[in-house]
């Protein structure tokens, strides 16, 4: 899961990151009376930020033309108005797709006199399985590129586990990003609370680019998480209800919601040939094989273990309700489950649904026989795929036609 | 012989009066499989029933452990409990903790595996995994060790090992081999999450040494390293055919692909690095999971 840069600043703050002074604003109401607050505190900018799961705001557009989804404003008055073009529009980035995504909160931080840009992130490091924290000098900008360009700018500390972060951990950190002075004790403090928010929050992924070093309004400098990214580990959601109530299902694909309250795993894609597959390395293969023989995955749809009728049912009118969609093909390898079942929860759910597409069923395992002569005799048009090749190609042909 | 577990090896199961684990504690009985304790805590002192059999429950994995001899588990503990359950294991003494369990976060088995760490004697295999299948002599290969939830029936006793992230595509590889008449020295599924116990390389380095296995099938799929690792192993020690499969070519970058590790982030972990790192190592490539077997059956 995912969550918002405010909600993760307010995360990082709680574990002693020092963040900027901001106030998100749902409303146009809420906006005058942030930025009021912001004005007060003495900042001479405010800076009015789009709240969406997606990066490169700043350089995206909105539908409506307007350029920006983050703006700086030099007056309240002005932050209004950049609010009023950003707020309930469609902002477009180069992570969002064409479609973009609808803004539905702002965020409005205090503007900062930034006098260096670092990166800091902190991760999980599956060849160790241990956690990660990684920094650079080369904040602001893409770290994939900065990986591959500059790697002896990216400094990393592997964390061991039964002991949690080690101050003189933090302190390497800190010097490599050549932090000194006052600067360097605080950044030793704020790498500290983003390597606790990860582990404390079972998060996923920390990012903050920028972390940056500012100067306040009284010509001091300090260390800020100018922006912040995090994304929480599914599995470990259970164990925090306060994360999970940042939730934000606007940011969520309606269909991929729809298919989580049936317990299946789906996830649109852009082709035309649409798979229903038990287990998720079979949902994979199926997608390349469909690739593979020249056609296109509309989607990953694994129904799990059990592929009940209400499960396969539910994934039909799932797929369906998918427009490029042209037509449909089911692979299962029936190991525990009667093939027989499967199949009579197939035909069931073709007739629910009223299914005109072509379907091609391959099914395998136990009591696959039954199976396949249940689909046969079902009156149902059902193209029958052997194996997965037979099936992927069976499949291509008929959508093609 | 095989790897890892033989028709001989005693097996208890960790949560066997869940519905999950007593449905496959059923199964791994009337495959034949020596299934000599049960534990769920509380419940010491019953019995588990099936096909004739009764097997003990006991409460704690040491007492059983104890009592029964076992020398394999199969964990069907619920996520939150699943750590405790492994590290249960490991703590008694167990030879081989297979966890099945699906969904434990990803924090606790960085700890499970830390408190691993330099243990000799236990090793762990999952989570998120199918189990491990040894096939035995009978019909349909009753009689082999069945640890975890794969169908024993497709198995068939053999020379081909076989070692898979996925569930359902390691019944796929399977599957293939025993309808071309080609028989399995030992099944593996490591597990699809970015955290496990077992790598592919260490089950790669098993089946080489096993004068049994003839050959191997390795199936991948995105995110991670741990198929170029095998792979750059295999090409320097590996004496023994190996075809391979990595899923996830279609998949979009920064997805997970129902696998909690399927997942190419960062442009790290993709299907094209995997299978050029297979390429580089001679690792006979499947193009479609359609030919798995075939692709190594050419090779031997």
């Amino acid at each position: 899961m995912n969550i918002h840069e405010y909600q993760a600043k307010q995360l990082l703050a709680q574990y002693g990151v020092n963040v900027p002074l901001e106030i998100p604003a749902k409303s146009l109401a809420e906006v005058r009376p942030a930025a009021d607050k912001i004005a007060a505190s003495g900042s001479a900018k405010v800076v009015v930020k789009s709240q969406i799961h997606a990066g490169g705001r700043g350089k995206g557009t909105f539908k409506t033309g307007f350029q920006g989804g983050v703006k700086v404003a030099a007056s309240v008055d002005e932050a209004v108005g950049f609010a009023e073009k950003m707020l309930g529009n469609v902002l477009v980035t180069k992570q969002t797709g064409a479609e973009g995504r609808q803004v539905q909160t702002l965020l409005l931080a205090a503007g900062a006199k930034i006098k260096k840009e670092f990166y800091l992130a902190v991760l999980l490091n599956r060849e160790t399985s241990r956690p990660l924290i990684m920094a650079s000098t080369e904040g602001g900008m893409d770290i994939e590129e900065v990986a591959e360009k500059h790697p002896e700018k990216i400094f990393k500390e592997n964390i061991d586990p039964a002991v949690g972060i080690m101050p003189y951990q933090a302190r390497k950190i800190a010097a490599a990003l050549g932090l000194k002075g006052d600067l360097f004790n605080a950044g030793v403090k704020l790498i500290t609370g983003v390597y606790n928010t990860w582990w404390e929050c079972d998060a996923a992924m920390v990012e903050l680019n920028p972390l940056a070093v500012v100067e306040l309004a009284d010509g001091k400098e300090t260390v800020m998480a100018l922006d912040a990214k995090i994304s929480l580990d599914d599995n470990a959601l259970y164990r925090h209800k306060n994360i999970l109530e940042m939730r934000d299902l606007n940011e969520e694909a309606p269909l991929e919601i729809e298919a989580s309250k049936f317990a299946l795993n789906y996830i649109k894609l852009d082709g035309s040939i649409a798979c229903l597959v038990n287990g998720a390395g079979l949902a994979m293969a199926t997608m390349d094989i469909i690739q593979h023989f020249g056609g296109n995955p509309a989607n990953f749809l694994d129904v799990g273990g059990g592929a009940s009728k209400e499960q396969v049912t539910a994934a039909f009118k799932i797929i369906l309700s998918d427009p490029n969609v042209k037509g449909i093909l089911v692979n299962i390898f029936g190991g525990i489950m009667d093939c027989n079942v499967i199949a009579t929860g197939i035909i069931a759910a073709v007739k629910e649904t009223g299914l005109k597409l072509p379907l091609v069923v391959r099914l395998e395992g136990n009591n696959v026989a039954a199976g396949k002569k249940t689909l046969a005799d079902s009156g149902v048009a059902i193209i029958n795929g052997d194996t997965m090749s037979d099936a992927a190609q069976k499949i291509v042909k008929a959508v093609g036609k | 012989m095989s790897i890892l577990v033989t028709p001989k090896t005693k097996v208890l199961i960790q949560g066997i009066t869940g519905s999950f684990g007593a449905k496959h504690a059923q199964l791994s009985i009337d495959y034949g499989t020596l299934v000599v304790a049960g534990v769920t805590p509380g419940k010491g002192g019953q019995f588990f029933e099936h096909g004739g059999k009764k097997v003990p429950i006991f409460d704690t994995v040491a007492e059983a452990v104890k009592q029964s001899g076992a020398t394999a588990s199969a964990v069907f503990v619920p996520p939150p409990f699943a750590a405790d359950a492994i590290l249960e294991g490991a703590d008694a003494g167990l030879e081989l903790v297979v966890a099945i369990t699906e969904g434990i976060p990803v924090r606790d088995m960085v700890r499970v595996k830390r408190a691993m760490q330099g243990n000799l004697k236990t090793r762990l295999i999952g989570p998120n995994c199918p189990g491990i299948v040894t096939p035995g002599e009978g019909k349909d290969s009753h009689g082999g060790c069945r640890i975890g939830i794969a169908p024993g029936y497709i198995h068939k006793k053999g020379h081909i090992g076989v070692v898979s992230r996925s569930g359902t595509l390691t019944y796929e590889a399977v599957w293939q081999l025993t309808s071309r008449g080609v028989g399995q020295s030992t099944c593996v599924g490591i597990g699809g999450d970015p955290v496990n116990g077992t790598s592919h390389l260490d089950v790669i380095k098993l089946f080489n040494a096993d004068p049994e296995t003839t050959g191997i099938i390795m199936i991948g799929e995105i995110g991670g390293s741990a198929e170029e690792e095998a792979a750059e192993w295999i090409k320097a020690n590996c004496k023994k055919p190996v075809a391979g499969f990595i899923a996830g070519a279609t998949a979009p970058p920064g997805r997970r692909m129902g696998h909690a590790g399927a997942i190419v982030s960062g442009g790290k972990g993709t299907a094209a690095a995997k299978i050029a790192a297979f390429k580089a190592a001679g690792i006979g490539i499947a193009v479609t999971p359609s030919e798995m077997a075939d692709t190594l059956l050419k090779m031997m």
